[in-house]
Formats: C-alpha cells, sequence, structure tokens
C-alpha cells in the first residue's frame, strides 16, 4: 500500500497534492456510502474528515496509498465503528458495517446518486437543498458555502442542521426515487446544479464576478451525474450548457467589466469545452427527448461555434427560443426571443414581440432591450426615453455607464 | 413510520366540503394498512381552547389561532418514508381545495 522509498521534501508536496486530489475527487463517494451504511450524515461527515485528516499526516511519511479512495474510504470506515463502538445505540449500525462488503457487489444504484437525490429532495426547502449539496457531495466548508451565497456562517450552519434533522425525523429516504418518481424528481437535482453554476458564473452579489469553485464542482457534479444517468438527456444537455457557457468565460470579463457576448475576443474561447460540449449535445439530442437544457445547450452552441459575432445563426436561435418557450413559459423567456427576432428578421418584428410581452414591468433588461430596437429602427426620441427609464432601473455602473453612451448617440 | 396527516382548508371552503367524506380514500388506505384511525372535525367556532397558568384553568372561546387555514381532520398513518407519506397525503381529496401538513411521530 506505501511507497517506502519515496523520501524529501518534495514527496510532501506530492502527497499534498494526492490528498486534495483525492479530497475532489473522493469525499462525495466517502460520505456517500458511510452514509448508507451508518445512517448517520453527522457521523458520516465526521469519519471522512478524520480520514482525510489522517492522510494528510500520513501520506507524507509514509507514501501516498496506491488506491487512495479505498484507503480513505476504510479509515473513514474504521472511524466510524470507533465512534459507534463507544455509543451503545450504535450497535445495530455495527452489524451493517460488518456486513458492508457484501452488499458492494449487489446491484444497488451508485450511493452517489442517492446522495444526489436524498440532498434534492422536494421535501427539502431549495436553499437547503443546495446548502446541502455543496456541503456532503462536494465536501465544502460551511464557511466557503456561505461565502459563496453570502449568508452568515451561523444561519448556514442552521440550515444544514435542519435539513440533516428533517432528513432524519421526517424519514426522507436515502435512496434514488423509484422510475415513477423519477420524472418529477430529476429536475430538482438538475435545478440545484444548475443554481450553483450559475451562482458561480454570474454572481448575483459581492466583489467577484466569477466563483471559479463553485464554477468547477457544478461541472464535476453535472459530470458525474451523466456518468450515473447516461439515459437521462437533460442531464446531458445540463452538461453542455455548462462547458458551452464556460468556454466563455475567459473572455467574459476585462478590466472587471463585463464584455457583452459580441464584443468577445473569440480566440480566447476553450475550444476543447465548446468540442466537448457540442459533442454532448448532438448525443443528447439524437435520443429524441428534448428539454429545456438541451435547448438552452443548442442556443449556447450557436453562439459558441460562430466564428465571428456576425456569423451567429439568429434564425435558429429564434427558433430555439420559440421551442423553449414553448417547454418552459416565462416572460424572460420570450424576451430573450425578441432579441433573437430582431438579429434575425430586423428590429420591427423584434419589438411586435417586446412589445406583446407582459409581467416584466421594471425588470432592466427589458426597457434596455426596447431602447435597442428603437435605435436601430431610427425612433430616436422614443429610444431615448426608453435608454432613460432603462438607466433608471440598471443595478450596476457599468451597465448605467454603457447606457448612458447609447443614450448620448441618441439624443 | 407514523405521519399525522393534518388536513387544513380555508374554513369556508373547507365547511363547503365538510360532508363529502373522503370518497373512498379511508378504504383504500385502510386495505393497504396504513390508516391507523382518524376524523373529521367540527368547525373551529365550535371550539374551546384550555390553557392553565399559574394553577388557574383559562378557557378561550374559539380555536387557539385565528387563522384563514384551518385543521379539518386528522389521520393517523403508518408507512415506510416520507414519499410514501406524500403519496397516501397527495391521494387525500382534502389535497384538492386545502392543503395537508404531514407531520412525522415521535416515536
Amino acid at each position: 500500500m506505501t511507497r517506502p522509498d519515496a523520501s524529501g521534501p518534495a514527496r510532501d508536496g506530492s502527497a499534498r497534492a494526492a490528498v486534495d486530489a483525492a479530497f475532489r475527487s473522493d469525499w462525495g463517494q466517502i460520505v456517500a456510502t458511510l452514509i448508507r451504511v451508518t445512517g448517520d450524515w453527522d457521523l458520516a461527515e465526521e469519519a471522512t474528515q478524520d480520514a482525510f485528516a489522517q492522510a494528510i499526516a500520513r501520506w507524507p511519511v509514509d507514501g501516498v496509498p496506491r488506491k487512495p479512495g479505498a484507503w480513505l474510504t476504510a479509515t473513514a470506515r474504521n472511524r466510524a465503528i470507533d465512534r459507534l463502538r463507544r455509543d451503545k445505540v450504535g450497535a445495530a449500525k455495527l452489524q451493517e458495517l460488518a456486513r458492508e462488503p457484501h452488499q458492494e457487489e449487489s446491484a444497488e444504484p451508485p450511493d452517489l446518486l442517492r446522495l444526489m437525490f436524498t440532498c434534492c429532495h422536494p421535501a427539502l426547502a431549495l436553499d437547503a437543498q443546495v446548502a446541502l449539496t455543496l456541503r456532503t457531495l462536494a465536501g465544502l466548508s460551511v464557511p466557503e458555502i456561505a461565502r459563496a451565497f453570502l449568508v452568515s456562517e451561523a444561519a448556514l450552519a442552521k440550515r444544514l442542521v435542519r435539513a440533516k434533522s428533517k432528513i432524519q425525523h421526517a424519514g426522507i429516504p436515502y435512496r434514488v426515487p423509484p422510475a415513477h418518481l423519477l420524472p418529477e424528481r430529476t429536475p430538482a437535482v438538475l435545478a440545484v446544479l444548475y443554481l450553483l453554476f450559475s451562482e458561480g458564473y454570474a454572481a448575483t452579489a459581492g466583489d467577484e464576478l466569477v466563483r471559479r469553485p463553485l464554477l468547477a464542482e457544478a461541472i464535476r457534479l453535472a459530470r458525474l451525474l451523466c456518468a450515473l444517468m447516461p439515459d437521462e438527456p437533460e442531464a446531458s444537455g445540463l452538461l453542455a450548457l455548462m462547458l458551452l457557457t464556460d468556454s466563455r468565460s475567459s473572455a467574459r470579463i476585462a478590466d472587471g467589466v463585463v464584455v457583452p457576448l459580441e464584443e468577445q475576443d473569440r480566440s480566447r474561447w476553450d475550444a476543447v469545452a465548446i468540442a466537448e460540449g457540442v459533442g454532448i449535445l448532438d448525443a443528447a439530442l439524437r435520443r429524441g427527448r428534448p428539454g429545456p437544457y438541451q435547448v438552452q445547450a443548442a442556443i449556447a452552441a450557436c453562439h459558441a461555434t460562430a466564428a465571428t459575432a456576425a456569423d451567429t445563426d439568429w434564425r435558429q436561435i429564434a427558433t430555439l427560443y420559440g421551442t423553449l418557450r414553448e417547454l418552459n413559459p416565462s416572460a424572460v423567456v420570450a424576451l430573450n426571443q425578441a432579441v433573437a427576432v430582431g438579429m434575425a428578421y430586423g428590429p420591427a418584428a423584434g419589438l411586435a414581440l417586446v412589445d406583446r410581452i407582459s409581467g416584466l414591468t421594471g425588470y432592466p433588461l427589458l426597457s434596455a432591450t426596447r431602447a435597442d430596437l428603437l435605435r436601430r429602427l431610427g425612433r430616436r426620441s422614443e429610444a431615448a426615453d426608453a435608454y432613460r427609464e432603462a438607466i433608471s432601473r440598471a443595478t450596476t455602473e457599468p451597465e448605467r455607464r454603457y447606457l448612458a453612451g447609447r443614450l448620448a448617440e441618441v439624443s | 413510520m407514523k405521519y399525522v396527516l393534518l388536513i387544513c382548508a380555508d374554513e369556508a371552503v373547507g365547511a363547503e366540503h365538510a360532508q363529502d367524506g373522503c370518497g373512498g380514500w379511508d378504504t383504500e388506505m385502510a386495505a393497504r394498512g396504513v390508516l391507523y384511525g382518524g376524523a373529521g372535525l367540527r368547525p373551529p367556532a365550535d371550539a374551546t381552547t384550555i390553557r392553565v397558568r399559574d394553577g388557574e384553568t383559562l378557557l378561550t372561546d374559539g380555536p387557539f389561532a385565528e387563522t384563514r387555514e384551518q385543521m379539518g381532520g386528522f389521520c393517523l398513518i403508518d408507512c415506510a418514508d416520507l414519499d410514501e407519506a406524500i403519496e397516501i397525503a397527495s391521494k387525500h381529496p382534502a389535497a384538492t381545495y386545502g392543503s395537508i401538513e404531514v407531520r412525522p411521530l415521535i416515536p
């Protein structure tokens, strides 16, 4: 198991790197396994944490084990057994732990998938689902999650305690739901992963515009979900959407300001991520069961595969937004459709759609879009009014500056 | 696991459905072996609330809390887990016009 030949300070660094890599790849798996065998979420997390602490202490001395994940799982399991031995009510659970190796050979669904569905159980509030997913599946610490979602550590800790207590006391089953519940439960899992991604991609508040760790975790968990649910095209659609959107990350911000899609330096887009996203999306679409994530990924693919902004296939995008509206009717989707139609068939066609949107009064992008279409139609005074309204509703300084520039053009 | 289903509805709506019964739901659940009893309740106007403070019994006419949603009945069920409890509750006709709160019992 150990590498007795490893020696010197370099070994310390590589052992540390191995612990970090194992943390990223194995944390959720180990917690998931221990929850299944002990039924105790806190014990599972603590034992897993102990195992990583031991790895940090031992790997630099003993060397990195050949199978770090197996070493960590065994160590975590032993820690759990130690803790249960000290505890009288643990006796029954101990027997289960002893039986455990036989269960691994059965055709049970993977522990990680159970953990994902349980964390995203619809009887838990959405914020609890998110917090629990990040803590239990991704191994993020309470301060890290609290920072990511701008809540106090105390509030977040309370949210986690409440969620775990409800899982235990309300009888939320630790399992992948049966087939008849899957269609209604899978969207919750996808929604939580997409929320993590969106929060990482365009932080709703705070100093940083992009939160890399959240983005990376969301993509990693989506990859995992695709591997666990290969027959679910919407899981693939979501992963493709994330990859295609994230491919623009490095071109999206310049000097701390968001660069609009059409002005981005496309040579800085991640070609590997785009190719992978398009490939995953194509495979998903071939299953013939389209859904909102696949359609959104298809729209992202239209943008990502256009060599220049002028090459963008706006007709295709307008059609896709029409499909998305059928699947998922919302005023924001209608607005995006109007923008695409305005690009594909001219500003008058776009404006006709914008003027039919209801329920978005006060939404900053509505007046900005109207203003832009009116400007392109040469209706300068109406455009100026719309720009003024958009400026009064804009939420960030860069947006306000951009709109003020446009206003100066038309007045 | 044991749960109580608290069947709640807006008082006026609840009164409208007071004589509906539960459309075979109780028969089905009893046959499934998950129903351990329950009852419909007279309206909150017929309720009396009792508190004992410092040895003194205080009576209030009406329900403990004046809310629009009032409990109109309850059922005790025993089933595998929350998913089954949700499935059972969602089949109750009152779920279509009121709401059903699923509360686990203290074991």
